[in-house]
This record gives structure tokens, C-alpha cells and sequence, in this order.
């Protein structure tokens, strides 16, 4: 009885996803929790378990092409055994510590993985010790692959091993090997056909008039990003509002504690200082830890601080989040983004690691930049953005009437604003909380919660 | 060395040329090696073309023939008393050994195999000296031992040429058509054998050291077989040995002990033919790492190499089925590996065939060792007074049989008696190389109408879709 699996519901909003690899073959014995599939979606790679313990049937998706959320992604027939036996709950997001997604090289057993039945060296046991039923150009493969019959899932009638099921079973043998080595090259995998962005696209004028042009198809985190910032501007009225913030004093403090911060594993960076400043200023402005529902006309205010940080990467922008900030010590901040970031770069990090957020940040200091327009991140209501600190000349007051001009490290931000829930002085309000937070330390300390 | 001593480096040498010899050569060449085959006969072919398969089969057709010529009177068709020319039955024999060892010379020619015609003796596992040749020495890289065996006399008394006590090779030269000729084994030589000499004319007697003919094969298969030999030969004794046999000018005394009536008969002729032993003496091995089993084998594995990394053993001297089809799969297997392909010998079944009329093929698992070994089977049998056309031809006397496993399916093994089963064997032996299940082979539409049906049929009693015979009832 072939039993189909479907790509399950993966997260807020994501409909489709690309399919890196496919883990398994026709004719495999996989158990509940193996992984079978990895597939991309929205700016994540996910690996997809298998929900039965049988073998399978049909493999209906290759790598590079994207699949719907409840499309057939392969079917299962039951093991000589018994029944296939489905996971209790297939949706990987249901499972926060989702021990079915870790790695492969990770030691700790998945939690509802049931005990591996000895199936593969089944058929020679029913007729007494007989040979595994093969055909002689099928055992010729066999010895020119080094591979033992008796370890095969066959998938022939009876039990019996065809070439296909020994190539494949050799096959597999070299991928986990190869995958052990280095994750995925992308290089590798096939470039799949260019599909439209938008439903109802405005026509292109022909450009070949013109000069020579090269198509390229748009996918995965480039495609995604397309059509998120699509969205967001078509939903939300930007309104900015730039300022400077004095970053000597934090600066200093962050020089002190660095040293100590890195031995503990973490990168004491200007990004978590801003991470715990803005969380202390969502507080105290609900309202821009929101979201709008304008089809239900309500705003959803959301008791919950998670704060998502963009990464640039290879492949385009991509946010995890960090969750519970306002219950974080700065240095455990430190640990937890660095790791973060890190494993965002290398494509390591998983789908829920990226959903959930309430409020963006996003510095783009490191590399240099100034002044900038930052698109808040739909559905959240404002974002903020972070440029280069810089020695900058600066007036101060030093008594009344006099000014001095003296150098300070200066960082340019921006906070953008959904105008249809949040109005230009509450913006100017929210940057007053987070501004005095970063200017001084000892305040932040104070009124942290 | 010598004055005038001539010796010959090789890759590859093979010692003996019959069916595994010139198989393993023929093979090595085509894969690139140098070759160089020894035998003590001038051509290629050895103990199948010159003194087995080949002239008994040549012989047995005339049989055949002579015995149809006989039966379809019956049927409205009435011939004369057959005039027979044995010179002439001789020479036709002999021209077509001659046929065929020639295409041979040919095929080694065309292939580059040097022959060299000599007695290989081992000095090492590197050497070889050679008698009765004209090169003394071959150096080589890897050898074939492709021996063979030669036929078993009685234990006191070796065989020799021209005496009325004969060997199978003495008795295919057909030096006249005894009157009464005595026979003294069970197996398909005597069998084949008394077949030929009944049909030319003589009264033959068969004696036998055990219970029943053709011991190798199950027992309702030789029963269609007993039933015919028991007409056309004078007599089949069971349980009888001889206790000593006198050879005088023109006839063979004969003591006989066991179940026997008379206990002393004369014969004009006696053919000895209880067995073969394998040919690994006094060919030196001793010099070399080869080990030889208790009875004579050479100790070979999966790929026909012996205990000496060089030398591989195939055909007959390395044991199993003595059968010339066995040694030409090994032959080439030895040759695959020597170059270093990953070949192997894991044939599952290895066919065998009597060529008596009805003849007898089986092969794979055999119902009798299941049974014995208590191994789970199902039995389907097809006898031949079904088959449309067994009765064209008048020839009923058969039965196909299928063995069975009981919970996959699959065919284990095919026994089948009756006119022209060995060119329905095959069928059976590609099925079970094959892991088929009785159902491919019922499924699979033979033709109509012909005896090799009876396989499609006997797999259809086990799957339940026989036509012209009542399904079994089986539980499901």
C-alpha cells in the first residue's frame, strides 16, 4: 500500500521551497526521522524527516526543483515487516529543539526514531540460507561496486536485488561520504526553470534591442527576497527618522569587556548593545512591537521580545532571530548572535530560527555605510538601521554660551516606521529611549528590565 | 641449460586443452594476455570432443533414430530391417570429431594461442618442464590447470588398450557390435551407452552397485527412463558387483555377486564405467602451493585460484559437476580474474543432462537433497500425458517438475524427463540465475504446441492458472 508524503505546512507565510537534495532512492528502507529531503525555503535549508519507517516507492521531485506546500514529494510502501508506520506529528516547526533535523553529525539519537529493524538482511532468512536472489549480470555490478548483496534492500518481486537497487545502494554509500566531508555545493546542484515573481507582472520591454542580455533565473533567497520587499512596500508607508548617537562611552565599555566576552565564546559587537537598547525601548513603546492586521482592523501587540538581525550572505539578505531578548544577559546576547550569525553564513541555520520576529535591526556598520533607508521587514512595524561609527566633529555646550567642536565616534541611525500604526512622534520618542541607552551605559544598566 | 634445450616464456599457460582448457584460453586472449596452451593431443578438445560429449552424442542420434524408425509402425509408417555399416557409423563419427577439433586449431590460430603439444610436469609455481614435446621448459606469469579426469577402473585392474574389458573412450571407437555386452555402473554413461549399443544390435546387460539408475538424479525422473531401458535392454541388475572377471580370447568371463539369477555369465565385451577420478597426478604439483583434497581435487575458490597465488584449477580437476559446460564458465572466470576483472563462480544452478531417449535435465535444487535436508519446498508436476505435443509424437513417457519456495515464489529448481529436455533446461537454469518466481516463468507465454510448454504449465499448477491440468489446491 504506497503511502504519499507531502511537503508539510513550513512556517508563517511559506507556501513553496526548492529542493536541494534528494537524501534517499528508490527501493531504500528509511525509519521515521531519517532525513530524506533538503529543501530551501524562504531564506532557510531545511531537512525534511521521513514521517514513516517503510521503504520507498516513488521518488517524485529532483534536486533543483520547487515544490508547493502540499505537493507529493515521494511515496512509501510498507516493509516486509508490517505497516509503515507514520510520526506522530510530521510538521517539523512543531518541535522547537526538533532533534529529527539535527545534522547528521550530531551524536544524540532523534527522539522518535523506533528501533531499526535488521530488514536488510531479510530475504535470505525465509528460504533457509539461499543466495540473495540476483541476476548474474546483477551480481557482476555488485562485485565491480564492492557491494554485498546481503546489506541491499531489494525491491524486486521476492526479494530480489536488481542492478538498480545495488547502484543506488553504492551511490548512497559515496553521498554520505561526500556529505560528511562539506555541506552541499550549490554549484552542483541544477538550476531549475525561471518562474514568475508575481501572478500579474508588468510587461518588459524587449531589451535584446538593444544589446545582448543574459537571463538568469531568480531562485530561493534572491526570489524570496524579491518578493518579501515587494510586499512590505506595497503594504507600508515609510516614514524615517535619522539621528547620531555618541557611541564614546559604549565604545569604552565595550573595549573593557571584549577580552572577557571572547573567552566566554561570544563577540561583544555594537549589534548587541542595540539589541538590548532596542528591547528596553520596545518596551516602553508597545506599539512598535506590533504588527497591523488591517484585514481584521486590529493591531496584534505582541508581549513577546524577539529580535531578528539581517546577515549578509552569499546568497542575498538573511534574518534570524534572536529570541527573548529582554531576558538576556549581554553576554549571553554575545554567545547567542555570534553563533547566529555564524551558522547564517554558513547556511546552518534552521527555518524557525528565522520566523517569529518582532523587530529588526539591521547594522550595516561593518562594512561602512552611512545614512540609509532600511524597508521594514513585513508584518513588523519599524526597523532600525546602523551605519559605520566615524570620529565626527562635534558641538558641545561645555558652559552656557560657550561651544566647544571635539571629536567623538559618531553612528549614523535610522528608524523607519509603519505610518499607519506609529506617527512621527513616536518614532521621535522611541529613538530618545534607545539613543540614551547607547549613549550611556550605566543608564542602559539602570533602566534595563 | 642444455645443448638444444628449447624453452618458452608466457603470460599465461594453460595445461590442457579440452572444453575449460581452451574456454580459459580462448578467454585470456580476447582480453589482451599471451597464451600458450598445452595438451597431449595435437588439437584442442580433449575428453568432450574426442572420446565424450561429442561422438556419444553423434552415436545417440543414430540411436535415436533407429529406435523412432522402429516405433512409428504403429503409426502406419513401416520401415526394413536397417542395414548397418560400422566402418562407415565410425568414420561419420570421426568426421565430425574431426570437424570440430579443426575449428578449434582454427580458433586459436585466429586468436594468437600458441599450442604446444606436451606434458606439462610443475618444477615451481613459475615452470613447467614438458615430455614428449618438442620445447623442454615454459616459464610463465599464471597458469590454468585444466587437466580434467580420466574414467575409474576396477580397483585391480587398470585399463588397457585393445582388451574386450573396455572404458568409455575404448567403447566409443566401436571396435564391433558385441553380442552380449555387460555394462557395469548406473550412472548416464552406462545408460548413454547401452542405449547406442541396443539400438546397433546388442543384447546389453547393465549392472549396478546400488538400488537405482542415474543415483545424481531424482527418482519419479528416472522412473519414465527405467520404464523405456527396461525394454530395450536385456537386463538391469541391482545390487550386484563383480566379484571377478576372467578375459579370455574371444569373450569375458564374468563372476558376479548380489541380485543376480545366474552368478557367472560370459560377455563378448565389458564396459567399465563407474566413475571418474580427477587427473591431478604425476603432473608435479607437489612442486607448487596447490592443495589436493583426500580424493584428488584441486582446492580452488569463488575465483578458481588454488592455494599457489599463480595457479587457478578449472573443469574437472578442480571437482563439482563433471560437465564440460561447468569448466567453460570456469575456465573463463579464471581467465577475468588473471586479468583482474572481479568475475567470480556464483552460478546458481549448472544444468546436467542424460541423453538417453527419453532424455533427463535437471537442475538447481533438487527435490530429494530438499526433502533430506528438511528444506521448506512446494512440488508442481506437469506429467506428459497432458501435453498436446507429447501425443503428436507419440512420446508420453515424460514428466516437468518445478521446485518451488513456498513462501517467495521463486524457482529452486526444474527437473524434467521426456524427448528433447535439454533443450528446455535452459529455461529452468535462466530462471533460477535469474531469482525468478514461478509466476514469471507462468506468465511468461510459450509457444504452442511444444514440449517446452510443459514448464509454462507446471509454473501455472503452482500459481493456479493451469490450463490442460487441475490446479492444486492450495492454501492461501
Amino acid at each position: 500500500m504506497a503511502r504519499p508524503f507531502k511537503l508539510p505546512d513550513l512556517g508563517e507565510g511559506v507556501h513553496e521551497g526548492e529542493v536541494l537534495n534528494v537524501l534517499v532512492s528508490v527501493g531504500d528502507h528509511v525509519n521515521e526521522g531519517d532525513p530524506i529531503l533538503e529543501v530551501e525555503t524562504d531564506k532557510a535549508t531545511a531537512e525534511i524527516p521521513s514521517p514513516f519507517t517503510g521503504k520507498v516507492e516513488e521518488i517524485k521531485v529532483k534536486a533543483g526543483e520547487t515544490v508547493q506546500v502540499g505537493d507529493v514529494l515521494m511515496t512509501f510502501s510498507d516493509t516486509e515487516d508490517g505497516e509503515a508506520k507514520p510520526a506522530a506529528e510530521a510538521p517539523p516547526k512543531k518541535e522547537e529543539k526538533s532533534e529529527k533535523m539535527e545534522e547528521k553529525k550530531k551524536e544524540e539519537e532523534p527522539e522518535k526514531e523506533p528501533e531499526k529493524p535488521k530488514e536488510k538482511k531479510k530475504p535470505p532468512e525465509k528460504e533457509g540460507e539461499g543466495p540473495v536472489p540476483a541476476s548474474p549480470a546483477t551480481r557482476r555490478v555488485a562485485r565491480e561496486l564492492s557491494v554485498d548483496l546481503r546489506e541491499v534492500s531489494p525491491s524486486g518481486p521476492g526479494g530480489r536485488v536488481t542492478m538498480d537497487d545495488v547502484r543506488a545502494f553504492a551511490e548512497k554509500g559515496k553521498a554520505e561520504k561526500a556529505e560528511e566531508k562539506a555541506p552541499p555545493e550549490r554549484e552542483e546542484k541544477e538550476r531549475p526553470e525561471a518562474r514568475p515573481i508575481e501572478e500579474k507582472a508588468p510587461e518588459m520591454p524587449d531589451f535584446t534591442k538593444w544589446g545582448e542580455v543574459e537571463r538568469v533565473p531568480v531562485r530561493s533567497i534572491r526570489r524570496a527576497t524579491a518578493k518579501q520587499m515587494a510586499l512590505a512596500w506595497s503594504q507600508i508607508p515609510h516614514v524615517y527618522n535619522q539621528d547620531m548617537v555618541d557611541m564614546s562611552k559604549l565604545e569604552e565599555f565595550r573595549q573593557k569587556h571584549k577580552k572577557e566576552v571572547e573567552e566566554k565564546g561570544g563577540k561583544l559587537s555594537v549589534t548587541v548593545f542595540a539589541l538590548k537598547a532596542a528591547a528596553t525601548a520596545l518596551k516602553q513603546h508597545p506599539r512598535f512591537n506590533a504588527s497591523l492586521d488591517s484585514g481584521a482592523g486590529e493591531m496584534v501587540l505582541k508581549h513577546y521580545y524577539h529580535i531578528g538581525v539581517a546577515v549578509n550572505t552569499e546568497e542575498g539578505l538573511v534574518v534570524p532571530v534572536v529570541r527573548d531578548v529582554d531576558r538576556k544577559s549581554i553576554v549571553e546576547l554575545s554567545i547567542e548572535l555570534n553563533d547566529l550569525v555564524q551558522r547564517t553564513r554558513e547556511r546552518k541555520v534552521k527555518l524557525e530560527e528565522m520566523q517569529g520576529g518582532t523587530f529588526t535591526i539591521t547594522n550595516v556598520g561593518p562594512m561602512g555605510g552611512g545614512y540609509f533607508a532600511p524597508i521594514i521587514n513585513f508584518p513588523e512595524a519599524a526597523i532600525l538601521g546602523m551605519g559605520a561609527a566615524r570620529m565626527q566633529p562635534v558641538v558641545i555646550e561645555r558652559e552656557k554660551g560657550k561651544y566647544d567642536v571635539v571629536p567623538r565616534l559618531a553612528m549614523p541611525v535610522v528608524l523607519s516606521i509603519d505610518h499607519r500604526i506609529l506617527d512621527g512622534a513616536d518614532a521621535l520618542r522611541f529613538m530618545e529611549t534607545l539613543i540614551d541607552s547607547l549613549e550611556d551605559p550605566e543608564e542602559m544598566f539602570m533602566t534595563m528590565t | 641449460m642444455v645443448m638444444g634445450e628449447l624453452s618458452q616464456d608466457t603470460e599465461v599457460l594453460v595445461i590442457g586443452a579440452g572444453p575449460g582448457g581452451y574456454a580459459a584460453a580462448f578467454r585470456a586472449a580476447d582480453l589482451g594476455m599471451d597464451v600458450t596452451m598445452v595438451d597431449v593431443e595435437d588439437r584442442p578438445g580433449g575428453e568432450c570432443i574426442f572420446r565424450g560429449c561429442i561422438p556419444s552424442k553423434a552415436l545417440l542420434f543414430l540411436a535415436d533414430l533407429l529406435h523412432d524408425a522402429g516405433r512409428v509402425e504403429g503409426m502406419g509408417v513401416t520401415f526394413s530391417e536397417p542395414k548397418l555399416d560400422l566402418d562407415r557409423i565410425r568414420d561419420w563419427k570421426n568426421e565430425v570429431i574431426d570437424q570440430l577439433a579443426d575449428g578449434l586449431v582454427t580458433l586459436s590460430e585466429k586468436r594468437g594461442v600458441q599450442r604446444i603439444k606436451g606434458r606439462a610436469i610443475f618444477e615451481s609455481s613459475k615452470e613447467v618442464r614438458l615430455q614428449d614435446s618438442d620445447v623442454s621448459r615454459i616459464t610463465f606469469r599464471h597458469a590454468v590447470l585444466a587437466t580434467g579426469s580420466h574414467p575409474r577402473p576396477l580397483p585391480d585392474r587398470p585399463f588397457e588398450k585393445g582388451s574386450r574389458i573396455m572404458d568409455s573412450a575404448g567403447a566409443l571407437e566401436l571396435p564391433d557390435i558385441p553380442e552380449r555386452l555387460l555394462i557395469l555402473g548406473g550412472g548416464y554413461v552406462s545408460l548413454e551407452m547401452g542405449t547406442v549399443y541396443a539400438a546397433l544390435g546388442s543384447q546389453v546387460t547393465v549392472a549396478v552397485r546400488s538400488d537405482r539408475l542415474l543415483r545424481g538424479a531424482d527418482p519419479d525422473l528416472v522412473e519414465p527412463l527405467f520404464k523405456k531401458l527396461q525394454e530395450i535392454l536385456s537386463n538391469i541388475h541391482f545390487n550386484t558387483n563383480v566379484a571377478s572377471m576372467k578375459e579370455k580370447e574371444n569373450r569375458v568371463e564374468v563372476k558376479f555377486e548380489g541380485d543376480v539369477d545366474k552368478s557367472e555369465q560370459s560377455f563378448d565385451r565389458v564396459l567399465v564405467a563407474i566413475g571418474r577420478k580427477p587427473s591431478s597426478q604425476g603432473i608435479g604439483l607437489e612442486n607448487t602451493k596447490v592443495k589436493v583434497n583426500d580424493r584428488g581435487y584441486v582446492d580452488v575458490d569463488e575465483k578458481r585460484r588454488t592455494a599457489d597465488e599463480n595457479i587457478f584449477a578449472i573443469g574437472d580437476v578442480a571437482g563439482g559437476p563433471l560437465l564440460a559446460h561447468k569448466a567453460f564458465r570456469e575456465g573463463k572466470v579464471a581467465a577475468e580474474a588473471i586479468k583482474g576483472l572481479p568475475s567470480a563462480f556464483d552460478v546458481r544452478a549448472i544444468p546436467a543432462v542424460v541423453y538417453t531417449d527419453p532424455q533427463v535435465a535437471w537442475c538447481g535444487l533438487r527435490e530429494e537433497t530438499a526433502r533430506k535436508e528438511k528444506q521448506k519446498i512446494e512440488v508442481v508436476r506437469y506429467p506428459w500425458k497432458f501435453s498436446g505435443r507429447a501425443a503428436t509424437v507419440g512420446l508420453q513417457n515424460g514428466v516437468t517438475k518445478i521446485v518451488v519456495d513456498p513462501d517467495s515464489g521463486r524457482v529452486l529448481g526444474v527437473g524434467i524427463t521426456g524427448r528433447n529436455t535439454e533443450g528446455m533446461i535452459s529455461e529452468g537454469v535462466l530462471a533460477i540465475e535469474m531469482g525468478a518466481l514461478a509466476e514469471d516463468v507462468g506468465f511468461t507465454i510459450h509457444p504452442h504446441p511444444t514440449l517446452s510448454e510443459t514448464l509454462g504449465e507446471a509454473a501455472e499448477i503452482f500459481v493456479g492458472s493451469v490450463t490442460h491440468h487441475l490446479p492444486k489446491k492450495r492454501e492461501k
